[in-house]
């Protein structure tokens, strides 16, 4: 697929995971953010650091704690309050020579940027014909299912995915999410690197204390299963791992398929599992309509339909404003609705 | 003579009320004692309010909540020179100025503990929602004032913001707008020192916050943010130049914000305690009872009274809020548009069926 993908031998073999062979360290997503962006830092003196809250304060979520005092002021940068502005100096610095991270705090507050991401980050490679490209990696905390106040849980993967140009990666894992990181960083143009902020700290994973690399553009497969692939990435990945399980004690085999960056997409790896099961459900906790999800379903049919058993299902959130603290629960896909849809297409 | 001064100006800065509780006599508004009294009585309301709150969030009853602790004179100031018919269009840490402008206590909280009911203030409050993206208020002030003007009202719109709201675009492109339209706008900025962890000295190389006025054409100035009188006689001048269609101001009230960012945020990361102790000696509440002990307008007794009088009323809130019947799941369809589609209420159905089941 392009030119600068990592090395997949790496990640072991079909896009599931490697068991490590070097010492290993137990941590949560958040602080394999910082692992990652630290062995990034160390490894390469371009990479720099920059965002609200990022330096003295370790960034609202801890994600980039210690930094500043490992690498200094100058690498670990505190911006003013400006979104635009952050993203606008970081294609600066990208265009220069430099490999800026710019963090969003929320991507709830991403929208000042957009003009930035979509008008400039997207096209300068295309506009320039290759004179010019930006190697920079925007990251940001998304979704919901904190508890968060307003503007604290959108999931707008779609608008990013549907914008050529822009790289979009969402790991659901400590592991993949040092490893994600690492290719992100590395690659030469813009990458958004979406966090889900709901397992930020929900549980820890051995992640290598070396540096290491999950290519972009290939899927996972963390359960396999043979009547019904559950498609889905970040947070939700839990939530259909969980749905298998359950699935699982009425003798139904669910496969679970974590896309990991929805662009680059493994188109295989996703036919692939569905042309095995017949069957799928796709999670997502964005809006339904013009979701990525719908973007999959598009795929099967051209390229799976004879295969099907049934009608592929979507899980998804409402085509809502998402809705604040007390009544988030009901827009979030749970076990119990991706279970529910399985069962409809099992019975079809 | 080919260089010339083409633009020059000077900031002013306004104090009144001095921390030991000595006025300038010279530039002491026209306000009479029960005025005073009642600044006073609002200030304490507020810091109780915001006190509890926090202790709610703590607790487990409540989401996150930005305390306003420290705050208080910067909002009380400016309440009490509005007109009953003048618009609030309040950031996020207005709770203060909004309760005093009518918006019901008990929806405050209910905002802050995840309830959308908490916006939908009753009818006549001429308050804005609460605006948590930073800076995207100020355009609405803007417009809001241009509208008044062009709708021949005599109200005022009073926007406000943070010192780190003024680095977004959006605070640029309000000033630009209102300049050029003399809309009907105050913008008082809270600049409270801080915005999360970063001091107001990382957000611009401005020696001020006002001064950001004269590149748009306003004036602009600075007041002791935790000096009353000086809030109140700013914002008076303000409102009366944009009654009398002159056009916007900015305002820069210096303040401290003596808690967290938010209940989920730890200043102590970011800040020194000696920081915070030095700005607890300029607390506009002590200096505000300093003027009214040393008038011999209060006393213990009353200083009493006044607490038993605010925590009753912070209680009578949080009942408010605690009697109101959970939201109800239907409602996240309900307010999307004037009329419903047929996608939501397919989804609407199927929700309802869920919880049913
Ligand atoms: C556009 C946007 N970016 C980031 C945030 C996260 N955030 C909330 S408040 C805040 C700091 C605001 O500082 P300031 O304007 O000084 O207001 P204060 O909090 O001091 O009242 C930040 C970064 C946000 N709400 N909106
Ligand atoms: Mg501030």
């Amino acid at each position: 697929m392009t030119a600068q993908r990592a090395n997949p031998s790496e990640d072991g073999e079909g896009g599931l995971r490697a068991v490590p062979t070097t010492s290993t360290a137990k941590l949560t997503i958040a602080q394999a953010v910082r692992d990652g962006l630290a062995a990034e830092m160390a490894r390469d003196e371009r990479v720099i650091v920059m965002g609200e809250d990022v330096g003295v304060d370790g960034g609202v979520f801890r994600a980039t704690d210690g930094l500043i005092e490992r690498f200094g002021p100058q690498r670990v940068i505190d911006t003013p309050l400006a979104e635009d502005g952050i993203v606008a100096t970081a294609i600066g610095m990208a265009m220069s020579g430099l490999r800026p991270i710019a963090e969003i705090q929320f991507m709830g507050f991403v929208y000042p940027a957009l003009n930035q991401i979509f008008a400039h980050a997207a096209r300068m490679r295309v506009r320039t014909r290759g004179r010019f490209h930006v190697p920079m990696v925007i990251r940001m905390p998304f979704g919901g299912g904190i508890h968060a106040p307003e503007s604290h849980s959108e999931s707008y993967e779609a608008l990013f995915v549907h914008t050529p140009g822009i790289k979009v990666v969402i790991p659901s894992n400590p592991h993949d999410t040092k490893g994600l990181l690492a290719s992100a960083i590395r690659d030469e143009d813009p990458v958004v690197f979406l966090e889900p902020k709901r397992i930020y700290r929900a549980f820890r994973e051995a992640v290598p204390t070396d540096d290491y690399t999950v290519p972009l553009g290939r899927a996972a497969v963390p359960r396999a299963g043979e009547d019904v692939s559950l498609i889905s990435w970040g947070a939700m990945v839990r939530v259909c791992l969980d749905a298998a399980q359950e699935l699982a004690g009425d003798g139904i085999s669910a496969e679970v398929v974590d896309l990991r960056t929805l662009n680059p997409l493994d188109r295989d790896a996703l036919l692939a599992s569905v042309v095995k099961t017949g069957r799928a459900v796709i999670v997502h906790e964005a809006p339904r309509t013009a979701g990525f999800g719908a973007e999959i379903v598009a795929l099967i049919n051209e390229h799976a339909l004879l295969h099907l058993e049934a009608p592929v299902q979507r899980v998804t959130g409402f085509d809502t404003v998402f809705p604040y603290a007390r009544l988030e629960k009901h827009y979030l896909p749970t076990r119990e609705r991706v279970v529910k849809a399985v069962r409809a297409i099992l019975d079809f | 003579m080919p260089r010339t001064t083409v633009f020059e100006s000077v900031i002013e800065r306004l104090e009144i009320l001095a921390p030991d509780g000595v006025v300038d006599e010279g530039l002491m508004p026209g306000l009479n004692d029960d005025q005073v009294l009642e600044l006073y009585r609002n200030m304490v309301r507020m810091r109780v309010f915001d006190e509890k709150a926090v202790k709610l969030q703590r607790q487990g009853r409540m989401g996150t909540w930005p305390p306003l602790k420290g705050q208080e004179a910067a909002q009380a100031g400016v309440a009490l020179a509005m007109s009953d018919d003048d618009w609030l269009v309040p950031a996020f840490r207005e709770h203060g100025i909004m309760i005093l402008r009518g918006v019901p206590g008990h929806l405050v909280l209910a905002y802050w503990a995840g309830d959308e009911r908490g916006s939908a203030f009753p009818d006549g409050v001429r308050c804005f929602p609460i605006a948590v993206p930073v800076g995207s208020q100020f355009g609405h002030g803007a417009g809001l004032g241009m509208s008044l003007g062009l709708r021949g009202e005599q109200a005022v719109a009073v926007t406000f913001g943070g010192d780190g709201a003024t680095s977004e675009g959006d605070f640029h492109e309000a000033l630009n707008f209102a300049g050029v339209f003399k809309a009907r706008t105050v913008f008082v900025i809270q600049n409270n020192g801080w915005a999360i962890s970063v001091p107001r000295s990382g957000q611009t190389a401005s020696a001020t916050l006002a001064q950001k006025a004269l590149a748009y054409g306003i004036p602009g100035v600075q007041v002791d943010g935790n000096d009353v009188f000086a809030v109140y006689a700013a914002t008076m001048e303000a409102l009366e130049r944009a009654r009398s269609g002159d056009g916007p101001t900015l305002i820069e009230a210096v303040t401290y914000r003596l808690g967290d960012h938010t209940t989920a945020d730890d200043a102590g990361r970011y800040r020194t305690e000696e920081e915070v102790e030095a700005w607890k000696e300029r607390d506009p509440i002590l200096r505000l009872g300093r003027y009214l002990q040393a008038r011999g307008l209060w006393d213990d007794a009353r200083e009493e009274m006044l607490a038993e009088e605010a925590a009753k009323w912070v209680s009578s809130q949080i009942e408010a809020l605690e009697a109101m019947t959970p939201p109800d799941p239907a409602d996240i369809f309900r307010y999307m548009y004037a009329e419903m589609p047929a996608n939501l209420e397919e989804q609407m159905r199927s929700l309802i069926e869920e919880v049913a089941s």
